[in-house]
């Protein structure tokens, strides 16, 4: 390898520190081998056709940041963004290159560099870390919310608000729910049921806020089946906002609120309605729990041991027999949540639920694998591209004419439902949970 | 090298704003392609969606001098799309409409910058095919498969990508569309300029437009694993079934050190003591056809000496067969961060020879090496594994390199059977062919790129 082009940048002793401590990523940015795989999956390369928007093009920025090749450090975080953490490209690329790691660690790292907003830090450290003031600020607008938004559609139950348009865009949305499902339902503390097992129920954010009969849904399932519930009052989210935006502390802050109130129930597994909460405690809680007391270190181990789905508990944990049911019915196709699909593995069990309802037929989308395009925080800073990526899965969706779409996170389920509302479709978009819980 | 602004404006104006990358950020991200060779960043990026914003922006970039890298999606091995300093990228993935598939005379219509596999399998849902299958095929675009002439496990029976080119539309210096080939089985009316394009690694013109060929799918196939304990014999054995008239569709080998990689990387129970396996697949018309095949070629297997044959009586094992071939890359790249891919070609006859010198190489200059391939071709690809940041072992492996080239002419190979020439091997030329060969395409270089700013650096300099 001969020299590279030199930098127009000059170097800062800050730049210095800079990519000194992305240079700790070094081995694992070096095992990219720029075959470029990656492009065929990522849904934002996908949508934009640049390479700076592909996993190639962020992993050489972000080696090219560490050896001075460039100094753009604001470019680069930019560019980083520009993903929604759905990890296609991991699953894609050959070399086994660690991306997700690399993502989440440089995203911190050059945050730190360029420093948080003051809305970020609002959010991350203000809102998120205090499930309390959360909630709080939340029911109030729930309350307010008929006011201004108006329906935009009925099938759905999404609303717009065009006055509020300025600064949520033209975003078809769900109702924050009317009684979250927290003020419902705080905590519980049940005994192991008559299948012998007793789980921590995680609903998460947007399930407790916007979907709250999806954890009811998975409530009446545990119950069904003779699973004891035990739920700490006052659960923070999970963390994942604060990591993909480059705030680990906040992130660790939320994690160690979560150990204290997880650390006295004695259960068997973690349940969770939400896929993103699922792979977030499961894969990412081990990862930033550098530095946490020696207790709190086991207990993130074991969680990663005992956190599932609510699906694969049920067809993996459970063992409920699930007769594929001939028929015909309403047509129904599943939308796999990266996060289920590419973290966890989890993609026979959903669809199994599905063939086996009453009353439905099960039809398979084009690929029902790519991203939705809802990432997180990710749909809230580029509404277009997020827009853009899922106007493909809506047309995947709409090719098979179904009448519901079926999702496994709350996360891809408020997407769909922005796009489908977007589209004018007449389609329902429900959890797979709250489909089953219905034949019980 | 910053662009001038006012001409950045002028390729705002053809391709439109959002189409022109000038950041230093998006410029570095066209500074590289798969090659291990340093980046160069461009001083440019214009991205044209349209036929004709494609023409303009070659005569907008020709007329002011500026050198001109082509870029499909980046995927080549040999550094072609590593830019000029003070050059454009020009990208072809936007220019990437399906315009027609005509199932009636079995040929497909399509711009550059589609992509291969999404290709195929829209070909497929229509009952035809489209056999050019390189391992990059998920993302490689047609334009960069006939530029390189991209091959897949598919050559032997099927041939390779300039194989199905019959004809494009190329925009030439000017920016003019020059047409050559036709949508007909025969066509003797200009020169063959179609087969010229084929491999000319953006250093004479850009594809447009392009006919390619379709065939009717195999109504069955067949596949099955042999294992060897010499590679002699194993060669033999492609000896043997191509003398028996048998000519399947894939034919793939992997050495050793190879099948080591892939079991110690996959735990799928491969024979570690096996110095070579064949992975071989017959394909055709007809059920029965297909089964007599498989007969002959196990029968060869036997007789050359094959230790084990294990044949896949369904689908399941069939992907199960293929399995070790699939993940021979991929255990390769996981094993060291650096891999090394390389491509050099001989007479079939010849491959038992190359294995030993690629080890005996290997050796010499204290590297790891695995060897896989498209044996029925000879085409191997010896792939060195080591760690680009370490200076002395690169120089090492470069070392390495230069001396399996100098094997593979000894041999009568090439230097590169499908992954090219570019910035890499360029220096290499002379020695496979002479000094007439080089001056003489030079010549027709400078003919159809006056101002040699098409790829400069790349190919023949
Ligand atoms: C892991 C891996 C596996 C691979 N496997 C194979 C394989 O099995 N077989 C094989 O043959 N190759 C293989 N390749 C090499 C590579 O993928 C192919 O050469 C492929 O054809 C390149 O396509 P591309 O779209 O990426 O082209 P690029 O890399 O973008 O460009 C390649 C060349 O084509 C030129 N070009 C692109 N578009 C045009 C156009 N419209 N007009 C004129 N010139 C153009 C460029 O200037 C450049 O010279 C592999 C590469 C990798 C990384
Ligand atoms: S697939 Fe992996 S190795 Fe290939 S370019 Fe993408 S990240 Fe790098
Ligand atoms: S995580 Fe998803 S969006 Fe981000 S680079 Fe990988 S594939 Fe693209």
């Amino acid at each position: 390898m001969s020299e590279h082009t030199p930098t127009q940048l000059p170097i800062t002793p800050e730049l210095q520190s800079l990519a000194a401590r992305l240079l700790k990523l070094d081995d694992l940015l070096i095992s990219c081998m720029r075959c470029g795989f990656c492009l065929a999956t990522c849904p934002v390369y996908g949508a934009t056709m640049k390479e700076a928007d592909a996993t190639r093009g962020k992993i050489a920025l972000l080696e090219y940041l560490s050896h001075h090749m460039t100094n753009d450090a604001e470019a680069v975080y930019d560019k980083l963004g520009r993903c929604l953490l759905c990890g296609s490209c991991q699953t894609t690329c050959p070399s086994g290159v660690r991306i997700m790691d690399i993502f989440l660690h440089a995203r911190g790292i050059v945050r730190d560099y360029l420093g948080l907003s003051s809305t970020e830090k609002f959010i991350f450290r203000g809102l998120l870390a205090r499930p309390g003031l959360f909630n709080a600020l939340l029911g109030i607008s729930a309350k307010f919310q008929g006011l201004f938004v108006k329906e935009a559609d009925a099938a759905l139950g999404t609303s717009k608000a065009p006055m509020f348009s300025s600064f949520i865009g033209e975003r078809h949305f769900p109702r924050l729910a009317s009684e979250p499902f927290h003020s419902k339902t705080p905590s519980l503390d049940e005994a192991a049921g008559s299948s012998g097992l007793r789980v921590a129920f995680f609903p998460g954010c947007v399930t407790d806020k916007i979907f709250p009969s999806v954890a009811d849904a998975t409530l009446k399932i545990l119950r069904k089946h003779g699973v004891g519930v035990f739920l700490p009052d006052n659960l923070a989210c999970c963390g994942i906002p604060a990591l993909s935006g480059g705030d680990i502390s906040a992130c660790q802050t939320m994690i160690r609120h979560n150990l204290n109130l997880l650390r006295p129930g004695k259960f068997d597994y973690l349940i969770t309605p939400c896929a993103t909460c699922a792979s977030t405690i499961k894969e990412y809680w081990p990862k930033v729990s550098e530095g946490f007391a020696p207790a709190d270190q086991e207990l993130i181990r074991s969680l990663h041991d005992k956190t599932t789905d609510i699906t694969a508990f049920l067809t993996d944990v459970l063992k409920v027999s699930l007769p594929v049911r001939e028929g015909g019915g309403k047509r129904v196709t599943y939308h796999d949540s990266c996060h289920l699909r590419k973290s966890l593995g989890v993609f026979s069990q959903p669809r199994a639920i599905l063939k086996s309802l009453p009353g439905f037929e099960y039809v398979e989308m084009a690929e029902a694998d790519r991203c939705c395009g809802s990432g997180g925080s990710f749909t809230l800073k580029h509404y277009d591209l997020s827009k853009n990526i899922g106007q493909r899965k809506r047309d995947n969706i709409a090719a098979v004419k179904p009448d519901t779409v079926a999702a496994a996170c709350p996360a891809c389920m408020m997407q769909l439902m922005d796009m489908l509302s977007q589209n004018g479709d007449a389609m329902k978009v429900r959890h797979v949970a709250e489909m089953y819980a219905e034949t019980l | 090298m910053p662009i001038n602004p006012a001409l950045a404006k002028e390729f705002e104006n053809v391709v439109g704003k959002e189409q022109v990358f000038t950041e230093e950020a998006d410029l570095q991200s066209y500074s590289y392609d798969a090659a291990v060779l340093a980046p160069v960043r461009p001083a440019i990026v214009a991205a044209p969606t349209t036929q004709e914003q494609l023409c303009k922006t070659v005569r907008l970039a020709y007329e002011n001098g500026l050198p001109i890298t082509v870029r499909g999606s980046g995927t080549n091995l040999s550094g072609s799309t590593i830019p000029q300093g003070n050059g454009i990228v020009i990208l072809t993935n936007r220019v990437n409409k399906i315009l027609e598939i005509n199932e009636e005379d079995l040929y497909a219509v399509v711009e550059p910058g589609v992509i291969t596999a999404q290709f195929a399998a829209a070909v497929a849902a229509k009952g035809l095919f489209y056999p050019p299958d390189p391992g990059s095929q998920s993302v490689s675009t047609l334009g960069g498969n006939i530029a390189h002439n991209a091959g897949g496990l598919r050559g032997l029976k099927y041939g390779v990508t300039k194989d199905y080119v019959m004809g494009m539309e190329v925009v030439d210096y000017r920016g003019e569309l020059i047409k050559t080939g036709s949508r007909t089985v025969k066509y003797v009316t200009g020169y063959n300029m179609a087969a010229l394009m084929a491999a000319s690694e953006g250093t004479l013109g850009v594809f447009s437009n392009i006919v390619v060929k379709l065939v009717p799918p195999p109504k069955a196939s067949k596949a099955l694993l042999a294992e060897f304990d010499d590679v002699n014999k194993a060669s033999e054995t492609v000896a043997g079934i191509i003398a028996s008239h048998v000519v399947p569709c894939t034919l793939e080998f992997l050495d050793n050190n190879c099948i080591r990689y892939v079991e110690a990387d996959t735990k799928a129970g491969l024979p570690v003591d096996a110095a070579a396996l064949l992975l071989i697949e017959v394909d055709g018309g007809h059920t029965q056809l297909v089964e007599e095949d498989a007969d002959k070629v196990m029968g060869v297997c036997r007789k050359c000496g094959s230790t084990n044959i294990r044949v896949a009586q369904n689908a399941e094992e069939k992907f199960k067969i293929w399995e070790a071939r699939r993940n021979a890359l991929p255990a390769l790249a996981r094993a060291k961060p650096t891999t090394v891919l390389e491509d050099a070609t001989v007479p079939r006859s010849q491959v038992p020879a190359m294995v030993a010198a690629v080890n005996a190489i290997a050796k010499k200059y204290n590297l790891e090496v695995g060897t896989f391939g498209h044996a029925g071709d000879g085409n191997l690809h010896p792939t060195i594994l080591c760690d680009r940041r370490d200076k002395e072992e690169f120089a090492r492996v470069e070392a390495a390199v230069d001396e399996i080239f100098d094997v593979a002419l000894s041999l009568k190979g090439t230097l590169s059977g499908e992954h090219g020439i570019g910035k890499a091997k360029a220096k290499w030329m002379e020695k496979e062919t002479n000094r007439a060969t080089i001056e003489f395409n030079k010549n027709l270089r400078l003919a159809l790129d006056p101002k040699m700013l098409f790829n400069a650096g790349n190919k023949f300099v």
